[in-house]
């Protein structure tokens, strides 16, 4: 990924919480005030069986929001909603402007098909004016020009996860959604990975992402949401969930799981 | 929709393994079809011991002589000979396989037929050794061997009834008889009585010869009447039964224009099922299924590009194997615009439920597999003939058929290829409503496509 300023943390404080175990007082607002994306009671059940339970939150432009969880807390399916894959049982995604751009876990790409190609396609599916200047700016933008006319299914999972993320970014989103952008990805890729998402960020770009790498998240994420069993457990910055349990801790993992223990999970 | 459509035939192009074979596959087994159905059954090879000295292969009685070597012709012709010299090399082809069955005439054979037809006496009798191995082959070899004896049975009794009527008619009209050489001539019951009849009229009235006379004249008329009617009698049974055939109005499909159809309609549902199954399948196993909906494409408009291109494919391929077939088998050209038709409307229906069958599999393997296992039993169904199931069971087959597009589509290609009915219009009605009835099930099934 070609390097990006370094984006200055933010003390974002707005945030919304969920009832019952949250940690912190409800606070609604009925408009989006200026916000990228407001989520207003989402929830999500599967049969009997709650993906997501109401959640409530808004994200600032700019902003790098991480969300972490045990496996099975609701990350994935949470994104899924945001991203319009996965429609709510109830509840509102509220989208001032702008597009979401949506990166899966697993790569959405054509084997079958060459970078080139997969670029081409979903620049033309987005109905954007000059196709082949985006598809341009994403090779070039993910450093993958050398590999315009090479088939997907022959490259490394780390070039395949730049070219599913390159096409996430082709409709130039106001929200990219990432869901586990590094884990296929080695320790000079996720480097680079995070200098790229960065350079994002600090362009204006919203981005979400979901993590099991605890130290990932507080070492990139402005702003955490914690959801487990659905729920969400705590909304602000990866200081402040130090400080809710106590601070001092040297180690943020440490302090996640103390966090959880102590709320039951 | 339309660089979806431009990016699935990339993907195809670019897996030329696959379509080879999803172009060579069913066209094999298509034209295999078509030639079990259209070619004759085979003859099964049977080995031959004939004990019959030569020149003894005649049966003589009275002045007649029948040859029994011009029915043996006949069995041959429907079989392959193959002559042995020994009962024991008879028995060792069987069992070896390189014959279906053993035929052994025994020596005395003519003589037995001789002694049968002469003085009713013996059943004469041909050794036939089957081969038990294989069932099928077995009553084949059988049905067959049994049903030629059973015409030179037949001809020879026929033979047999020709000879005796035409003793009989000797016997009452008198005639010329060959003995030792010698033309004999015969009286004949009716000369006979009417010498009679004048030579009572010459006697006197109490001729002590009178009485006799007259009982030989009475026993004359009695005899000339038995035979007369006898005569024609045995005359008809040979064949007693005559059966008049009444063809109803309308055309028949020469055989092997059938059997083109079915080739074509086989090849049609297998690359279109295969296609579209397999095609909408990959958007899930790419993961490209949930990119796809949120917003860039709606699932309707997913399905209607997969089952256009499958059945633009399919149909591409087997009108290009009909014009083909036409250089071999007759079709009407003049009907070609019906052929399009036939196979686009059969292509959609094929396509429908082929994204079925994606939809409900998810993967392309289990796609590829449920399609295989679905088509092939319901287009065996299709192709079983009315009349050689009980009335109960074609009602079930029918049902099961109604609900699948193969036999609308056999029924709609087969009108195109020599118009005969049923006419094409209600099978094309018949697969629009299968199409979109599938759509509509593909379309329940993407509710759950995405979900792990």
């Amino acid at each position: 990924m070609p390097s990006a300023a370094p984006v200055a943390r933010r003390s974002s404080l707005r945030f919304e919480s969920a009832a019952g175990n949250s940690l912190h007082s409800l606070s609604t607002s009925t408009e989006t005030d200026g916000a990228t994306l407001a989520v207003r009671e989402v929830t999500k059940r599967f049969g009997s069986r709650t993906a997501v339970a109401p959640i409530s939150f808004a994200l600032e432009p700019g902003q790098l929001v991480g969300i972490i969880g045990p496996n099975g807390a609701g990350k994935t399916t949470l994104l899924s909603i945001l991203a319009g894959v996965t429609p709510a049982t109830s509840g509102k995604v509220l989208q001032p402007a702008g597009k979401i751009g949506w990166v899966p876990q697993q790569p959405a790409l054509y084997s079958k098909l060459s970078v080139a190609e997969n670029l081409r396609l979903f620049a033309r599916l987005e109905k954007l004016d000059d196709p082949e200047e985006a598809v341009g700016r994403m090779l070039a933008q993910t450093g993958l020009e050398d590999r315009a006319d090479d088939e997907v299914g022959r490259l490394s999972g780390g070039n395949q996860q730049r070219v599913n993320i390159a096409i996430g970014l082709l409709c130039a989103p106001a929200v990219l959604l990432l869901d586990e952008p590094s884990a296929s990805l080695d320790p000079r890729q996720r480097e680079r990975l995070w200098e790229f998402i960065g350079g994002l960020a600090g362009g204006g770009t919203t981005v979400v992402f979901s993590t099991h790498n605890v130290a990932e998240a507080e070492r990139y994420a402005d702003r955490l949401l914690v959801l487990v069993d659905g729920e969400l457990l705590f909304t602000g910055t990866p200081a402040e969930l130090e400080q809710a349990v106590g601070g001092g801790s040297r180690d943020f993992e440490a302090a996640f799981v103390r966090f959880l223990h102590e709320r039951g999970h | 929709m339309r660089w979806l459509f431009v990016k699935d035939l990339q993907i195809l192009k670019r897996s030329p393994l696959l379509v080879g074979l999803l172009v060579v596959y069913p066209i094999a087994i298509a034209l295999m079809i078509g030639f079990a159905l259209s070619s004759p059954p085979g003859k099964p090879t049977v080995a031959i011991l004939n004990e019959v000295p030569p020149g003894q292969g005649t049966i003589s009685f009275g002045s007649q002589k029948i040859s029994i070597s011009q029915y043996a012709k006949q069995l041959f012709d429907s079989i392959n000979p193959l002559k042995v010299s020994s009962r024991d090399e008879a028995v060792a082809k069987v069992r070896s396989g390189q014959a279906a069955a053993a035929l052994i005439v025994p020596s005395d054979f003519p003589a037995q037929i001789e002694s049968l037809v002469t003085q009713g006496v013996g059943s004469p009798t041909v050794e036939l050794i089957l081969n038990s191995k294989d069932p099928l082959e077995r009553q084949f070899a059988e049905q067959t061997i049994n049903a030629r004896v059973n015409e030179v049975e037949q001809a020879v009794s026929q033979q047999v009834l020709r000879v005796a009527v035409n003793d009989l008619n000797q016997v009452l009209n008198g005639g010329k008889l060959q003995f030792l050489g010698q033309n004999v001539p015969l009286l004949g019951l009716r000369n006979s009585r009417a010498i009679i009849q004048g030579t009572l009229a010459s006697l006197p009235p109490n001729s002590p010869l009178r009485p006799a006379l007259k009982q030989v004249v009475n026993f004359a008329d009695l005899a000339i009447q038995g035979l007369g009617f006898a005569s024609p009698v045995l005359g008809s049974i040979g064949k007693p039964l005559t059966v008049d055939t009444t063809q109803l109005a309308g055309k028949t499909t020469p055989t092997a224009t059938y059997a083109a159809a079915i080739a074509v309609i086989v090849s049609l549902m297998f690359v279109a099922l295969l296609l579209a199954s397999g095609l909408l399948a990959i958007e899930r196993s790419e993961n490209a299924y949930s990119r796809l909906i949120r917003g860039l494409v709606s699932p309707s408009g997913l399905l209607s590009e997969k089952v256009g291109l499958s059945a633009v494919c399919a149909g591409a391929l087997t009108l290009a194997m009909a014009m083909l077939v036409s250089l071999f088998v007759h079709l009407e050209w003049a009907r070609f615009p019906l052929w399009v038709l036939a196979l686009g409307f059969g292509g959609l229906a094929f396509g429908a439920l082929g994204v079925a069958i994606g939809g409900v599999a998810r993967e392309v393997s289990t796609a590829s597999l449920m399609a295989f296992l679905l088509s092939l039993p319901i287009a065996f169904l299709a192709l079983i003939p009315a009349n050689a199931v009980s009335g109960t069971l074609k009602s079930v087959l029918d049902a099961i058929s109604f609900f699948f597009p193969f036999k609308a589509a056999l029924q709609a290609v087969n009108n195109a290829f020599s118009g005969t009915s049923p006419e094409i219009w209600g099978p094309l009605l018949h697969l629009a409503v299968l199409a979109l009835a599938f759509a509509a099930l593909a379309r329940l099934a993407l509710r759950r496509f995405a979900s792990r």
